[in-house]
């Protein structure tokens, strides 16, 4: 075990697969010479060389398609999208080309790319540099779609995303990014395979990205005796372990990091009543950011994403009286 | 029936050969026509009538190895770089014979034994896929090269200047091919481009460009030569822009009636195949009455494909599951 901060987990993750695999290769937005805008490449131009780390001009579009070339032809390419919402420009490529190509080769090509995109609020970026979009990419059959939650995850995680054959939508919440922890090195993690972080028998929270980290400290603050999972994958999501651990608890809350309409999370709150409703003791519910863009001064940002105080109160609140809670909007008479 | 690559090694061989694909590329597409009006072919198809020499004479001079990612105008790419008329036909059918299996249609198709990807239906979204496989073969250091063709629509759409750019700079063994005919589906290229001539554009992105004559299939071997030999050299990219014209409209549903009347009379003196049928004669590499010989079998031969494919199997329900994800390999311990 090593303590490591999450970008340093991810720059290992780089070097490791780029020292076991020379197929690997990585490029986007001054992550070469500046080592990254967020220093997630520190150190990977010096030790693997200019052929195989390259910094693009800014031009998400046309670097992103070309890993899916590259990828087509042998390579590996890790591509850097500085924050998730630049993928808006090259949505053709990932969604459209990358996602499509096995299908359309009759299985004769695979497209083993990872496209990286930091992502997530509260560090006050405003509206266009704050949103999370795995929704975007959950609906593209063809694509997987994951997201890191600490330094474990940020260098297992990202190991399995560069060994899939698949194109891999890595997510990396940016808040993470300093924040430390323990890595063990040889933990490996599947793509597909949700962590159960807590192991509790009144309730289920799964989770996802930084809101693992809230949904835990709420687990914390409202002695509620909760399952905590972090999903981990989006798509393909680990039914196996959230319907297994539903059917222990009998009650289900998602915490989600994006707005209340068209999220993953609802796929899971369908799945559980519709496959193991008989086991429920209380409808499955969501807690979600409103459906607003996510706004910049601080006071506001900081309610927008689901906060430890009230998933820990809607916790609480549904295991007293079996109703799905409020939101904290609702409350506040605001919607 | 022979292989993709047998059919590539053909078309290599020498004119005969070359005019053969031109007349068969023709056949094909004329016999697309009568398919949709008897509903044997569904969904929509582009038909490249007119422009069979540029995609024969750029499949004689690269190697298998080479890639070449092309558009949703693909059918004569496709049997030019050796695919059979069946797995092409097959496909356009939606049939089990198709190189796709069924599952892909006219506008995809693919066989990467001859180095064709996944031809894209999205304007310009080949054009950076193609300059990702020459920064593989860069990084790799193979000599292979790859090719991109598309339409004069996509050289204004951002793919193409994304993609022209990153091979600039990177210096990628990478050839650029504009169609140009003219029309960008409905709209004359006046009407949406500042310029008439499209090759200039790389003169901002400091690449090597010129215009082919596209209905010569002697200029286009020229030309593509030169920039094949440039990109494999470690020399780089290069534009060029092909001067070709669609005899049929844009898509199935297009009748072409925005074209000035004429246009398509004084196009069709300079077909490519009477180009050519005229030059091989006038030069004595074969008789009026080989060429005719030639245009009247392939007639037939089109039409027993045809009847292939009618009779080939529908893809199973259990096909639309596969190829989705790459099967996970057994591990070996």
């Amino acid at each position: 075990m090593s303590a490591m901060r999450v970008r340093q987990a991810i720059v290992s993750a780089l070097a490791d697969e780029m020292r076991a695999d020379s197929s690997v290769m990585v490029f986007g937005e001054d992550v070469a010479v500046a080592e990254g805008p967020f220093k997630t490449s520190e150190g990977l131009l010096a030790e693997f060389g200019s052929l195989r780390v390259r910094d693009t001009p800014i031009s998400e579009m046309g670097f992103t398609g070309a890993a899916v070339g590259a990828a087509m032809l042998g390579m590996k390419p890790v591509v850097e999208i500085m924050f998730v919402e630049f993928l808006g420009v090259a949505l053709d490529q990932l969604v459209t080309e990358a996602a499509k190509m096995r299908y359309l080769s009759n299985g004769a090509l695979s497209v083993p790319m990872v496209v990286r995109a930091s992502c997530g609020s509260g560090l006050g970026f405003g509206s266009q540099h704050s949103q999370t979009l795995e929704n975007w990419f959950a609906a593209t059959p063809g694509l997987k779609v994951v997201s890191i939650s600490d330094a474990q995850s940020a260098y297992s995680l990202m190991r399995a995303a560069i060994q899939d054959p698949d194109p891999v939508m890595v997510l990396e919440p940016r808040i993470l990014y300093a924040e430390r922890g323990e890595v063990d090195l040889a933990l490996q993690m599947e793509i597909g395979k949700a962590r159960v972080l807590r192991e509790g028998k009144e309730f289920t929270v799964v989770s996802l990205g930084q809101m693992v980290n809230v949904a835990r400290e709420a687990i914390a603050v409202s002695g509620v005796d909760a399952e905590l999972i972090d999903l981990a994958t989006v798509v393909p999501w680990d039914r196996q372990t959230v319907l297994n651990s539903v059917k222990k608890t009998g009650r289900l809350a998602v915490v989600e990091e994006a707005p209340q309409s068209g999220g993953w999370g609802s796929e899971i709150v369908a799945t559980a009543t519709s496959q193991i409703f008989s086991h429920l003791k209380a409808a499955p519910f969501r807690i979600t950011t409103p459906d607003v863009p996510v706004p910049y001064s601080g006071v506001l940002e900081s309610r927008y994403v689901p906060t430890v105080e009230d998933v820990a109160r809607q916790l609480k609140e549904s295991l007293v009286s079996n109703q799905t809670p409020k939101t904290w909007w609702e409350l506040e008479g605001l919607k | 029936m022979s292989s993709a690559l047998n059919r590539r090694e053909v078309v290599q061989q020498d004119e005969i050969a070359q005019f053969e694909r031109m007349v068969e590329i023709r056949e094909f597409e004329e016999q697309i026509n009568g398919l949709f009006a008897s509903g044997e072919i569904r969904g929509t198809t582009h038909l490249c009538l007119g422009q069979e020499a540029l995609s024969v004479g750029l499949a004689a001079e690269l190697r298998p190895t080479d890639i070449v990612m092309a558009t949703y105008r693909g059918h004569g790419i496709a049997l030019s770089l050796g695919l059979t008329p069946e797995s092409v036909l097959g496909e356009i059918m939606g049939k089990t014979i198709g190189c796709c299996g069924g599952v892909g249609g006219s506008m995809h198709l693919c066989d990467m034994s001859v180095g064709l990807l996944p031809t894209s239906a999205i304007v310009g979204g080949g054009i950076p896929i193609a300059a990702g496989a020459a920064l593989a073969f860069q990084t790799k250091g193979t000599d292979s090269v790859s090719v991109s063709v598309f339409g004069d629509g996509a050289t204004n759409i951002g793919a193409f200047h994304e993609g022209l750019n990153l091979a600039a700079i990177w210096n990628l063994p990478v050839i650029f091919i504009c169609d140009n005919n003219i029309y960008g589906e409905y709209s004359r290229i006046q009407t949406t481009t500042p310029i008439e001539d499209l090759h200039l554009r790389a003169e901002s992105y400091n690449m090597p460009h010129f215009s082919l004559d596209g209905m010569d299939i002697h200029a286009v071997r020229k030309g593509v030569k030169e920039a094949v030999d440039r990109a494999r050299n470690g020399g780089g990219p290069t534009l060029i822009e092909a001067k070709t014209y669609r005899f049929a409209g844009h898509s199935r549903a297009d009748q072409a009636l925005y074209r000035p009347v004429g246009e398509l009379e004084l196009w069709q003196t300079r077909d490519p195949i009477k180009v050519t049928q005229e030059d091989l004669i006038a030069r004595g590499v074969f008789t009026a009455e080989q060429a005719e010989k030639i245009k009247t079998e392939m007639k037939s031969t089109i039409e027993g494909v045809v009847a292939t494919c009618k009779a080939s199997s529908e893809p199973t329900l259990a096909s639309m599951f596969e190829n989705i994800w790459t099967p996970k390999k057994v591990a070996h311990v």
